[in-house]
């Protein structure tokens, strides 16, 4: 069940000119999370932004006996609302309200999992990587992003014995190129391994990354981001094209209460909405 | 303190109903709202049958506002009855049905199968939506169309009939008259502002649709002045809305005349703002000595002499 919470901020980490990590204290939606879900957002009490807007659940808090004590956020900024969030002070509190939506649906052993992600499309991405060492099942981690000052958290993947996979488009860290690239080599390769792939990034990504994994009869899962009004499946604002065949008519179902987490083979690419 | 309100028949708890709109079918909140606790919820509006509504984009962010084309996505009358209004009446919700046509008979053939349903306080008749092509706000921009359409529909039902008006018109409080005279039971003002937003660097529309619906702050002071003007035209309560945010906001829209207001925008950010804005106002209440919120209703003092004007 969502909670509606100021969560008081423990720390504002600077990974980049652009990149940050907020820590933030909220320990009653921290203990309901599940990886892939997400918190709407409102930085500010006044009126800019007005509208709170969806982040994933970036890492789950605890203390040293492990009982939930909040969650954090990675941000980008590039808008007014990510700005503020940058710019975050200890002991500011942060509109939060969360968790919400559908996650992500983690597999066993002897299953693998692959999880494919673009720049800040990573977020919720360590979390599913913890379920994923919980259960015991093999991970991989393909990576992309602008540069090698863009790579974050690669130890943390590490600690989680997931396998990297590292993609830059200028080639100063890991493959020069996209990320598309080697997972398309390794799903040739892969038919021992049989992966479920997981993708979160840039919209031409996760559709390029779900073209890949229905060539190769793998189940895909992608985690949309829908302009959102309220996260609360109230305003229809932040419908998904889909449909259940590749011959059904196409439904426009709320990402907010259906998603974030869609099975990419039932979303209608062509239709989907260009991130604002 | 007595914070209920009286709209025709229908007794409100208190003078706060959910904006149809921007609540779903009620049943969306359910686990972190006592549904119980509002004045009413007007849910989604409905057609006879299920609609997809635009693809979107269907929101867009403007200063202390937002635009909005969802073009009326919904389950249908039937669906609602038999899916929705069973869990709305258990919670003991009290249910505004926000209702839709493409034609009159459609409106007609839609209220008359809520009449017969178990669980629905009033019919909101939605003769103002921006973002559809056939039924809507054309209806709702002439006074004959309103009087057609309320006419009509009070034929079939007994329920408190409550037209919802447009703003996109030069004379509302001439609309709010043809509602009365047809027979409704109550107005609800206003829905959004028609409106556009374009991205310079695509040259496109940001929405969609094209153009949407203007709601939020932006408009609280354009709505509170169409409230003020019916409230002088006619005589049936008015159910005042257009970017509340605060309790403060609440009252001005009731010293204006309004006595019951709806919050739509503001639900998105602050789910939680019924009791928030239900304590604030007992808060003024208990400040200004006034026993019963119905007593604030329509109480705005005019003094000539400062030059005030309708013009």
């Amino acid at each position: 069940m969502p909670v509606d919470l100021d969560a008081r901020v423990v720390s504002n980490v600077r990974l980049s000119a652009d990149y940050n990590v907020v820590h933030l204290e909220a320990p009653s939606l921290a203990a309901d999370a599940e990886p892939g879900q997400f918190v709407m957002v409102k930085p500010t009490f006044g009126l800019r932004p007005l509208l709170r807007r969806p982040f994933s659940i970036f890492e789950l808090l605890t203390d040293a006996g492990g009982t939930p004590t909040g969650f954090s956020l990675l941000n980008k900024r590039i808008g007014v609302g990510t700005e503020l969030l940058y710019r975050v002070e200890i002991d500011q509190r942060i509109g939060c309200l969360g968790p919400l939506g559908a996650g992500f649906a983690a597999v066993d052993p002897p299953e693998t999992a692959w999880m494919v992600a673009g720049g800040v499309g990573l977020a919720p991405f360590l979390t599913l990587a913890s379920e994923l060492k919980r259960r015991g099942t093999p991970a991989r981690l393909f990576y992309g992003s602008r540069s090698a000052g863009d790579l974050f958290y690669l130890d943390a993947f590490t600690r989680l014995d997931v396998r990297l996979v590292l993609t830059t488009e200028d080639g100063s860290q890991g493959e020069a190129g996209l990320v598309t690239t080697p997972l398309a080599r390794e799903l040739e390769r892969a038919e021992a391994t049989r992966p479920t792939v997981y993708a979160c990034g840039p919209t031409p990504m996760m559709r390029a990354v779900a073209a890949l994994a229905a060539t190769h009869d793998r189940p895909c899962q992608v985690s949309l981001e829908p302009v959102m009004g309220c996260g609360m499946g109230g305003c229809y604002s932040c419908v998904v094209p889909t449909r259940a065949t590749p011959d059904a008519a196409v439904h426009l179902v709320r990402g907010c209460i259906d998603g974030p987490v869609f099975d990419a083979q039932r979303v209608v690419w062509d239709r989907l909405a260009p991130v604002a | 303190m007595d914070l209920s309100v009286e709209i025709g028949s229908l007794r409100l708890r208190n003078p706060l109903i959910a904006a149809s709109g921007c609540f779903g079918y009620g049943v969306e909140y359910a686990d972190m709202v006592d549904l119980a606790t509002l004045g009413g919820i007007a849910v989604k509006g409905l057609f006879l049958a299920e609609r997809e509504g635009h693809d979107p984009p269907r929101i867009v962010e403007t200063p202390a506002g937002m635009l909005n084309a969802i073009g009326l996505q919904g389950i249908g009358v039937h669906r609602f009855v038999d899916e929705k209004l069973p869990e709305l009446r258990a919670r003991n919700a009290t249910v505004i049905v926000n209702v839709c046509g493409s034609t009159i008979d459609e409106y007609v053939e839609v209220s008359r199968v809520l009449s017969d349903a178990e669980g629905v306080g009033a019919i909101e008749l939605n003769i103002s939506c921006p973002n559809i092509k056939a039924g809507g706000m054309t209806f709702g921009c002439s006074a004959t169309g309103t009087r057609d359409v309320v006419q009509a529909v009070r034929r079939v039902t007994t329920l408190p009939l409550i037209p919802k008006l447009t703003p996109n018109v030069t004379d509302v409080a001439g609309i709010a008259v043809a509602a009365e005279e047809a027979g409704a039971d109550a107005v609800s003002l206003v829905n959004t502002f028609l409106a556009m937003a374009i991205d310079v660097e695509t040259r496109r529309p940001k929405l969609s649709n094209g153009v949407g619906g203007l709601s939020g702050p932006a408009i609280r002071p354009i709505a509170v002045r169409m409230v003020h003007e019916c409230r002088q035209a006619v005589q049936i309560p008015i159910v005042g809305m257009g970017g509340i945010m605060t309790a403060t906001d609440v009252l001005e829209f009731m010293i204006a005349g309004a006595t019951a207001v709806q919050v739509g925008t503001a639900n998105f950010i602050d789910p939680t703002i019924w009791p928030k804005l239900l304590a604030s106002l007992e808060e003024y209440l208990g400040r200004h000595e006034v026993a019963r919120v119905r007593d604030v209703i329509g109480t705005l003092e005019l003094t000539e002499h400062k030059g005030w004007s309708n013009s």
